[in-house]
């Protein structure tokens, strides 16, 4: 009896870590589905939403509502300014300068944190305070019932939008043939931003989920998430974006299983194995379309 | 024996049938012409016969040969080479440096004498470099052979592409579109040194084309392609009087 | 012939090199600071360099160059550590230098042959990816020391030899330039330019990544073991990410493809961090302005004009001269 619920908590948990995987990578997948780059800093915007929720109601003691809100825009605006400072001069350059520049980025934001926070570790009290809920003999924190309900809503939310709405189908247009949208009349450089915007806003949502999850911000907290999500994102089918709930979700349940049973330390290294496995096998992910290179 | 042999070649891409049942047969030493309208699979032809893509049915021979499945690299040392519709050079190199990367198979030294700059490294390079030079003097490209392969004018571009691709001795010269964005003294330039190749190199040559007068100018056989079927095949002056040809191109 | 001139020039530059730092050493005209930052100057032009084959003429983006350093770095303390009271010194450090490079380069061919078919920026990642993971595993090993690292190093690179580290030096500058102006780097320079076009004129594409892929972390791995014998003690944190950006940086600031450009930086950020101990904090951010700003000028129009106008020159200068 015992196995098996310990197996459905690890479950669980998997289910939580990755949900909020999922959050990140559909801030990569649309990204990459519109703009054709990887945003390298992309992870990196969650640690900016992490010491943003911090600043706004710990230090300017906030209302927390008002922190979270405060949160999703500052890390939407960061997004955007990002895009139109870095990316957008280099749309027609070679990748690896646009690599580079994104890396760059990164390590950009890693460092400024590093500089206006220092690099010790700074505890933060989850902001969520909902009672944990007991099914059985399975303890469900209430942070693990907030993502879940919270990560639901903003996939159902996004997928609504991309597919009911003009801005949602512009992004599609863009994503299927950027020549072709700005033919038909698709302000594609708007298109663009409106992608970084909503796509650092889930990353915000997904810090605030993270941080009141581990309760310890580091300037370094988004690097190995967003690199996860990344793989995530691989795994679901880099530009699909119900590839990236499923890609996350999956890698969260097996990184959660592998953390419990097998070790901690080899599962970062499952993480990138998978992501290798997905490349030499099925390089479009679970649910990407097959993409035959222009000679 | 012909020197390529294609049988009921065919690929899809997703639901759309790109090429269906082609069928070619080549012989050594002549000019054919492969056309159709735009979007007719040309193209994806040559990416079948060069092994970009791999075909869902048929069989491509080459000296009776099968080399379906062979990597591009592979065939290239099989013996087919070819250009490509937009120009693929080695921008960041120079002219001659950038016909010495086709020589790579044929005038070898290992990876040692590479790496120390002794023995055969010095007299193998002389070698590549008088070799690459006169390949470049064939195509009035010598003075260029310092030139980034960038900075050429577009013209001398696609000559570069040609010169490059003559210097991995094919047996089978692939052309995509060579006369692409020439005005028509270039284009008879250019029919001018498609001639003289043919002499000098010995080359079979399998080439695409819109421009019907180099077409019938020199093509001693044509194929034509439509929605990825063969329409018609026989001389120039039958094909392109053909009526079937002429609604494909023309419309009804 | 313009290469004898080149290589007359390199030679003599080397040779100045050298004995201006033998004679400073020699004299005691170095203070402790500057004579502490000779074999570092040393190891990360060594790295630079080394990567500058792999960014620069590969054309791909390796994110855990210092991966592959720790695997070498290890690899070579431990058979120099062991060997200490049974061979030469020298033949020591060679087999140990030898025992890095070749450690570094198996790690290269692991890694290498399932991910360089991939697409740059998959590859970005799983290198970086990689970098850590070794840095994890290095961390739970015995054999090195875990956590607590590795100590007790012979001292074999140290200033006190810098002979030997500076043939090893230019060991790794001429492998990497001879390796360039040959008909494999060739090969790997149109790889880079135009993969399809590489294929089509019979270059086996993924053969020659991973050639430059493995040379560049046999070099690395001997760059390790430098580092290794000159520091005396080894710890898995010295290997971070840190350090694989800091080396692209140097690659990237040097001018990509230009091995000389990668030395003068190499020196330039291993030297001036130490004159300038207050900026410290601000190093690693000033790094990440660095290639923003080198990445947006590469592509920028500034940079097409003077390009331009620098070929114009030369052509005129070639028709001049015709």
């Amino acid at each position: 009896m015992s196995l098996f619920s310990g197996i459905l908590e690890q479950l669980i948990n998997g289910l939580r870590t990755g949900s909020i995987y999922a959050l990140i990578a559909l801030g990569y997948t649309m990204v990459y589905g519109i703009a054709k780059m990887i945003n390298f800093a992309h992870g990196d915007i969650i640690m900016v939403g992490a010491y943003s929720l911090y600043v706004t109601t710990v230090q300017l003691k906030l209302h927390p509502v008002i922190g979270i809100l405060l949160t999703i825009a500052v890390c939407a605006i960061l997004g955007i300014t990002i895009e139109k400072v870095a990316y957008k001069p280099l749309r027609k350059a070679p990748p690896l300068s646009v690599l580079i520049t994104a890396i760059g980025m990164s390590y950009l934001l890693q460092n400024l944190a590093l500089l206006i926070f220092k690099a010790t570790p700074i505890p933060f009290g989850s902001i969520i305070k909902v009672p944990s809920v007991k099914i059985g003999s399975i303890n469900i924190s209430g942070i693990t019932i907030v993502t879940l309900i919270v990560t639901t809503i903003s996939m159902v939310a996004l997928t609504f939008f991309i597919n009911k709405t003009k801005i949602g189908r512009a992004m599609r247009a863009v994503s299927e043939d950027r020549g072709a949208a700005e033919l038909m009349g698709i302000n594609v450089n708007r298109t663009i931003t409106q992608t970084f915007a909503i796509g650092s806003a889930l990353a915000a949502v997904a810090g605030i989920l993270f941080i009141s999850q581990y309760e310890t911000l580091l300037p370094t907290l988004g690097a190995l998430p967003g690199i996860k999500a990344f793989v995530a994102a691989v795994l679901g089918g880099i530009g699909s974006i119900p590839g990236a709930m499923l890609g996350g979700i999956i890698l969260g349940i097996i990184e959660s299983l592998s953390k419990a049973y097998i070790s901690t330390q080899l599962a970062d290294a499952i993480v990138f194995g998978v992501l290798v496995i997905v490349l030499l096998v099925k390089p479009s992910g679970l649910l990407g379309k097959k993409k035959t290179e222009k000679v | 024996m012909a020197l390529l042999e294609v049988k009921n070649l065919g690929i899809s891409f997703g639901g759309l049938r790109a090429v269906d049942d082609l069928n070619m047969s080549i012989e050594e030493g002549s000019l054919v012409g492969l056309i159709g309208p735009n979007g007719a699979g040309k193209t994806t032809a040559f990416n079948l016969l060069t092994g970009v893509y791999l075909p869902n049915d048929g069989m491509i021979l080459l000296e009776g040969k099968s080399i379906v499945g062979k990597k591009p690299a592979e065939i290239c040392q099989a013996g087919i080479a070819r250009t490509f519709q937009n120009i693929r050079l080695f921008s960041k190199m120079s002219v001659l440096d950038n016909v010495k990367v086709a020589l790579h198979n044929h005038v070898k030294y290992n990876l040692a004498f590479s790496i120390l700059h002794v023995g055969s490294y010095f007299k193998q390079e002389r070698r590549m470099n008088e070799q690459a030079a006169e390949i470049l003097k064939v195509f009035e490209l010598d003075e260029y052979a310092d030139t980034l392969a960038s900075n050429l004018p577009y013209g001398k571009q696609r000559k570069l592409e040609i010169a490059r691709a003559l210097a991995t001795e094919p047996k089978l010269l692939l052309l995509d579109e060579p006369a692409a964005g020439m005005n028509p003294n270039e284009t008879v330039e250019l029919m001018e040194t498609i001639e003289l190749i043919r002499k000098k190199f010995g080359v079979t040559i399998l080439l695409i084309e819109h421009d019907m007068k180099l077409v019938s100018g020199i093509c001693e056989y044509l194929y034509v392609l439509n929605f990825g079927t063969e329409l018609a095949n026989g001389a120039p002056k039958e094909v392109l009087n053909d009526p079937k040809v002429l609604t494909a191109y023309l419309g009804e | 012939m313009a290469n004898k001139k080149k290589l007359i020039i390199n030679g003599i530059i080397a040779a100045v090199v050298y004995a201006a730092v033998m004679i400073l050493l020699g004299q005691g005209l170095l203070s402790r600071q500057l004579m502490s930052i000779i074999v570092p100057i040393c190891v990360y032009t060594m790295l630079a360099v080394s990567l500058c084959l792999v960014v620069g003429f590969l054309g791909e983006l390796s994110l855990g160059h210092a991966g592959f350093m720790s695997v070498g770095a290890y690899a070579g303390a431990l058979f120099l550590i062991h060997t200490q009271d049974v061979l030469p010194s020298i033949v020591s450090l060679i087999g140990g230098l030898l025992a890095g490079g070749c450690c570094a380069a198996i790690m290269g061919v692991i890694i290498g042959v399932p991910v360089l078919r991939l697409k740059g920026d998959y590859l970005a990642i799983v290198t970086l990816g990689f970098g850590e993971i070794i840095k994890s595993v290095i961390n739970s090993m015995t054999i090195t020391g875990g956590a607590k690292g590795l100590s007790k190093i012979p001292l074999l690179t140290t200033y006190r030899s810098f002979t030997v580290v500076f043939v090893l030096v230019l060991i790794v500058i001429i492998v990497v330039a001879n390796l360039v102006n040959s008909r494999h780097g060739r090969a790997v320079m149109a790889v880079r330019d135009n993969y399809i076009a590489a294929e089509a004129v019979g270059i086996p594409v993924s053969r020659f990544k991973t050639m430059a892929f493995v040379i560049a972390a046999f070099l690395a791995g001997m760059a390790g073991v430098v580092y290794a014998g000159n520091i005396g003690i080894l710890k898995p944190v010295q290997f971070d990410y840190n350090m694989s950006i800091e080396i692209l940086v140097m690659v990237v600031l040097g001018g990509m493809g230009n091995i000389r450009g990668a030395i003068i930086a190499a020196v330039i950020l291993t030297a001036l961090p130490e004159v300038l101990r207050e900026t410290a904090d601000y190093r690693m951010l000033l790094y990440a302005i660095v290639l923003i700003v080198l990445m947006l000028f590469n592509n920028s129009g500034i940079k097409r004009r003077i390009m331009e106008k620098r070929n114009m020159n030369k052509s005129e200068k070639a028709k001049k001269e015709a």
